[in-house]
Parts: C-alpha cells; structure tokens; sequence
C-alpha cells in the first residue's frame, strides 16, 4: 500500500519540485474538519496511482511558508506539482472522481 | 471487501437497509437501525459528519452543558453506531436505482441491494454563484470560518449573509481579524436574537446592510469585495483579505433527482420521513425546509429507522426473506 508521505518546508524543494513524477499536495490542518474528510480519498489516490503519482500531505500550520508562496489560504487545498510548478488545484472536501477531474489525472 | 465482484455481477445478498450520508441524521439513524437488528450499510461519503465538520463549539445540544465540539460529536455518534453493527464505509454513492426492489445502490463501483433506503445526505453551503468567487475560492474566497480564518490573521474580513451561521462566522473570525464586516442584502438579519446580539455588540464587527456582493476583488488573492447598494443602487469596494460565504445551505439530492419527489428547491418531499417511493425514507437537512439542527436532525434519523423497521415488518419479502439474508449473507 503506497503511503502519503510528510512534506515539509524542508523537503518540499527536493521531494516536491525536483521530482520526476507530478506530485499532489494535501495543504491541511488539525482544526480543518473537511481536511479530515478528505483524508481517506487522498490515501486512496495514493494507492490507486501507486507508481505514477506521488501523494503527501502538508501541515499549513507548521509549515506556512509553501502555503504562503502558492497564496494557499484555503484548506483543503489539493495541489498537482509538475515540473516543478504548481499545475492544477481543488479546493474543498470532494468525491475522488470530482478531484480527479479537477487535477486532469485518472482513465477519464 | 466488497459483496458484488468488479465485473458488477448481481450481489448474491440483500441487505434490509441501506444509509445513504454520514452526519447527525444518517448516524442516529444507523443507531436505531443497528438496536433493531437490520445490520445497515452506511455509505456516509466523502462529507462523513456533515456540517458539524465545519463547526468548532455546539452549545445548543442538549446534555453538553458546557458545549461540545462540532466534529467530536460526529465521531461519537458514529463509535455509536458502529458498536451496535452497523457497518460504516466512507465512499461514495455514486448511482441508485430505486424503481425496482430490491433496490440497487452503487457504492464506488460495487452493486448493493436493499429492501430499504435512508436518505441523510443533507446539505452543502451555497455559493453566490459569481465568477470572480469561483476563481478565487481557496485563495481567500471561502464558506468555512474555522478552516480558514487562520489564514488572515490581523486582516479585515468580510463575511457574507445575515443567518446564525453568518453570525457564528463573523464572531469566530473576530477573534483572529483585524475587523469583520458583515455585508447583508437587507436592513435586518434573519439570525435568532442571542447569536445577532453577539455580532452586533462586537467592537471588532461592522455591518453594511443592504448591500450584494457583485464581484470579488482580486487577482491571484481577494483584495476587496465590490458590493451593490439595494436601496441606492451606488456601488462601493470595501478592501478585505477574505471573504466568507454563508448564505444557506442546498439540500444533496442530485443523486435522487428523477427518481424521488423533490420539491422546487430540491428537497426531498417526505410525510413523517416516507418518501413517494415506498421504502425510500429520508432524515435531516435533506428534507428540512424549516429547523436544520443537528438536534432535529438527529431526531428525524431516529423517525426514519424506526419508520423503516416498520415496513420492512409490514412487507412480504418473497423474494429473498431477510432471515435468510441475514443468515447466509456474506455479511452476516
């Protein structure tokens, strides 16, 4: 089972904008409920794209600054990196098919 | 996991009840439902726990005199659920059938069949509905205060609307904002007395009444909000970092559009909570055009197991008995 793994400030550079896969962004929060109810669909995408997409997940509180570069100030923020660049978002707790239309990615 | 295979081969069992939507109605109902022995399906969604997600302190549920938070009771009445055997999945529906019974229930791609429905899908906020508030949602254009207001910290802020939830908006957001303008298209809020007093007494919270928002000002992040004045018609910027939206709520029927009686706003019609389809019952803010509490919620979910235990009593069901069901289910 692929895991959605711990970005940070630190590790944003190399593991988000250097990698050669696109990358989704989970901006969340503890106090964010919809963040919560987001959480098991993102985990899901990680699995069901396991080899062609890598998913983590970034605390906005303690790490600020990358929400504050994208001007993220709205949780949760699903974010498709590629190439280095912020691609495509969805905002807001949604189904997987409606993120997954929103991102450009998936059969459909 | 699931009881149909991929290929969507008819499932083998019929379950007596199937849940549709995770929040207070949908989970005491699952409760009820669970007491009674029906072993319900939940499909509580990707909107598992409704709006008391969104929420941080409840104060008018009875039994928390000293308030409780929105999403602690959510996971409490689901632990509750799931204590008595109701089996709870946090997917989707994506599709039902229920001209025919058994009914089908298409849950992330699995076929389920039940003798009976409960509809708890309840409601989600409603937007303006602008182009300019499509374009700037999470980059400052929001509907949850507690999401959000982190974000604007010592920036003003302008909440949209003139009900209880704009007026709990406006008072949490206080807390972090600079100021917090409360812009409402008429001359008087529509909230109960005790949550317009608290916004009206504020020293941080402004209202501009009788005024519509006409566009979000902004590009990349919100920088104002151009608001309309209803009376003079004179149109106005007021410079803001965020805008919160809470004008009301959409009932979430478009799954059930075509198939169950909804009325011109997209409720579902209910008597007690039957539906026009026999079977098909629904709870909570799906069907309540009038008190929308987590409490009312709550009690309807409750009607509705109890009404659907009932029937499922009151009907023959020839073709697979529920016994039997029950018994060689893959489930049981």
């Amino acid at each position: 089972m692929a895991d959605v793994i711990e970005i940070t400030t630190d590790n944003f550079q190399g593991t988000v904008l250097e990698s050669e896969l696109p990358v989704l962004v989970d901006f969340w929060a503890e106090w964010c409920g919809p963040c919560r109810m987001v959480a098991p669909v993102v985990a899901q995408l990680a699995e069901d794209y396991e080899g062609k997409l890598v998913v983590g997940k970034l605390n906005v509180d303690t790490s600020p600054e990358i929400a504050q570069r994208y001007n993220v100030a709205g949780i949760p923020f699903l974010g498709l990196f590629e190439h280095g660049a912020l691609a495509r978002h969805a905002v807001g707790a949604m189904p997987k098919a409606q993120i997954e239309k929103q991102l450009g990615i998936g059969a459909a | 996991m699931g009881i149909s295979d991929e290929r969507g081969a008819v499932p083998d069992d019929v379950h007596d009840l199937i849940i549709i939507g995770g929040g207070p109605a949908g989970y005491t109902a699952a409760i009820y439902a669970a007491r009674a022995g029906l072993k319900p399906l939940m499909a509580e969604g990707y909107g598992a726990g409704g709006q008391l997600m969104l929420t941080t302190e409840v104060e008018n549920f009875p039994g928390f005199p000293e308030a409780v938070q929105g999403p602690e009771l959510m996971q409490q009445m689901r632990a509750q659920a799931e204590r008595f055997g109701a089996r709870i999945e946090t997917v989707d529906v994506e599709r039902v059938d229920l001209s025919e019974r058994p009914f089908h229930v298409w849950i992330e791609g699995a076929e389920h069949r039940a003798q009976s429905v409960i509809i708890a899908t309840g409601a989600t906020a409603r937007w303006l509905d602008l182009p300019s508030e499509t374009a700037l949602r999470g980059f400052g254009v929001s509907t949850c205060a507690t999401c959000d207001g982190f974000f604007f910290k010592d920036k003003p802020m302008v909440v949209v609307g003139g009900g209880d939830s704009a007026m709990e908006e406006a008072v949490y957001l206080a807390r972090m904002a600079e100021s917090v303008t409360i812009v409402h298209r008429r001359d008087s809020f529509r909230a109960s007395e005790i949550m317009a007093r608290r916004a009206l007494d504020h020293e941080r919270i402004h209202v501009r009444w009788n005024a519509e928002v006409e566009e979000v000002l902004g590009d990349g992040k919100v920088e104002g909000v151009r608001v309309r004045d209803t009376v003079t018609g004179e149109m106005q910027d007021i410079p803001t970092a965020a805008m919160f939206v809470a004008i009301g709520h959409d009932p979430a029927t478009g799954l059930f559009r075509g198939q169950i009686a909804l009325d011109d706003e997209g409720y579902v019609i209910t008597d007690g909570t039957r539906t026009d389809v026999e079977g098909v019952f629904a709870c909570g803010d799906v069907q309540d055009t009038v008190y929308r509490q987590a409490i009312t919620a709550a009690a309807s979910g409750c009607m509705a197991a109890m009404d659907a235990e009932r029937w499922l009593e009151s009907v023959d069901h020839s073709e697979v008995p529920p016994e039997a069901a029950l018994t060689h289910g893959k489930d049981a």
